[in-house]
């Protein structure tokens, strides 16, 4: 939950969200803690996601950076994350602990 | 020296750690990583091992799910078995044990326990289940408390009543006040975290450095970037120099996120105190929702048992995260407190100083390097 990940902005679809990609994974992110400061993002940039959320704007080589170190730091972070989110699902059944 | 491998700049590696040797002139220093995330990084690369021995790392507060106390985890529960409730949180707090149960428990004995991945989709299933009350378990330091705090300004602008949030949003810069009053404390300087700085920019650590007189740096989250932070705090001890430093620059800018830090000053108030597992009852430490925004609050809604489950008495956490000792020191680590079944905060997720050590089996290493002086990344070279 602590986890901040890198992702890119693929459309925009509205002035607050828009849908972004994760290694292949793609998901609605909430753009607003930007946009609503007038902070610019349109598709191609990358932004730091946290629960949903859009905090920041990096730089390309930020964010391979970032995304080297999620994917060396194991499975528990990078995947797991991404795992959730495709969470809507009720049913959580659990997941032993790695 | 098998951890070199998985740098991937080892040579760099190597001379950071070679001028923190030069600079430290041997003298012992203690620095603490505030952050779970740095802590998961120094155990994963094992960088107290190519560290010089004289720079010791303390494994700081900064896991949100471990401070939580376990009164807190039963208060949510209480809330999960409310007839016609749906109670959402984050997945990391489903097996987090309360003083009898975990949420998972009780989601097997028929509660409606459901985990999300960000707060809006917990506003998404109240649109969903207009009928029911839907409960958001909020948790988090700073980085997280934005969420919450622009989901509730957008339950409200959107009209959606049956949603509640359950807040226990608590705050860094307290913590660390409370840290640095306490005449325990044995440490010289912090490695601030990167994701809370991004939100709360620089400023707020001023006073460490000020008042204080400890150097802080704002690192990130790279092996190198944290041996590089220990060099920038190291030089600033030697150089007589106390400031806060951004190591991270790249993310975190000084003013912060400043949308964020208005949305959670619009919709939160700090509380008179709040209780951390561990470190005892903090003053202004935690936020609660706004009265403007009490139709959202569980806790003007809902009656809270709000009993209060002491900490074990054999429990060492506070001293831990305070430097004084090192996990393996406490008398129950790893015999009667374990991941599995925690005793205490430290031990209760993977970010904890007791997990990371106990996980990595880092306790057996350090206990030998305290008996041989460790060749260092010199032997690599
Ligand atoms: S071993 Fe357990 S009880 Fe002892 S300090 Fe660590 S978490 Fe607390």
């Amino acid at each position: 939950m602590c986890l901040a990940i890198p992702g890119q902005i693929v459309e925009l679809e509205s002035e607050n969200s828009a849908k972004l990609d994760v290694t292949g994974v793609r998901r609605m992110v909430d753009v607003s803690l930007l946009s609503q400061q007038g902070i610019q993002v349109v598709p191609g940039d990358w932004v730091v996601i946290h629960v949903g959320f859009a905090m920041n704007k990096i730089n390309d080589q930020e964010a391979q950076n970032m995304l080297h170190e999620l994917k060396s730091l194991g499975s528990t972070s990078l995947d797991d994350e991404l795992a959730l989110w495709d969470v809507p699902s009720p049913n959580f059944e659990g997941r032993k602990e790695s | 020296m098998k951890y070199m491998d998985e740098y991937r700049d080892r040579d760099l590696v190597a001379r950071v750690c070679d001028e923190i040797d030069r600079v430290s002139k041997g003298q012992p220093v203690k620095i603490m990583e505030v952050c779970g995330g740095h802590t998961h990084v120094i155990f994963k690369y094992g960088l107290e091992d190519v560290l010089p021995p004289n720079i010791e790392m303390v494994h700081g507060p900064g896991c949100p799910v471990c401070v939580l106390p376990m009164g807190r985890i039963d208060d949510a529960m209480a809330l999960a078995q409310t007839p016609g409730v749906i109670f959402t949180t984050f997945a990391d707090m489903m097996r987090v044990p309360g003083s009898q149960q975990s949420l998972i428990d009780i989601k097997a004995q028929g509660a409606d326990v459901r985990f999300v991945y960000s707060p809006l989709d917990a506003l998404k299933i109240a649109q969903q289940n207009s009928e029911r009350q839907v409960i958001f378990f909020a948790i988090g330091f700073d980085t997280t408390t934005p969420s919450t705090a622009v989901t509730i300004a957008r339950a409200q602008a959107l009209g959606v009543h049956n949603f509640k949030v359950f807040t226990n949003h608590v705050m860094l810069i307290p913590a660390l006040q409370a840290l640095l009053d306490s005449p325990e404390l044995d440490i010289s300087g912090f490695l601030a975290p990167g994701h809370v700085s991004m939100v709360i920019g620089m400023n707020p650590y001023r006073f460490i450095a000020q008042t204080y007189e400890k150097p802080v740096v704002v690192a990130g989250f790279e092996p190198l970037d944290v041996l590089q932070s220990v060099l920038m705090v190291v030089r600033q001890l030697s150089q007589d120099i106390r400031q806060v430093e951004n190591q991270y620059s790249r993310v975190v800018s000084p003013e912060g996120n400043m949308l964020a830090q208005q949305m959670i000053a619009k919709t939160m108030e700090p509380r008179e105190e709040f209780e951390w597992r561990g470190l005892g009852t903090i003053p202004h430490s935690a936020l609660r929702l706004r009265p403007e925004y009490a139709a959202f609050d569980a806790e003007a809604h809902f009656a809270i048992p709000g009993r209060h489950v002491p900490d074990h008495p054999a429990c060492q956490c506070g001293s831990v995260l305070r430097g004084r000792i090192k996990p393996w020191e406490c008398g129950v680590f790893g015999t009667a407190c374990t991941p599995e079944k925690p005793i205490g905060t430290c031990m209760v997720s993977a970010e904890g100083a007791c997990a990371a050590y106990y996980n990595y089996g880092r306790y057996s290493m350090a206990r030998e390097r305290e008996q041989l002086v460790h060749p260092l990344v010199k032997g690599d070279e």
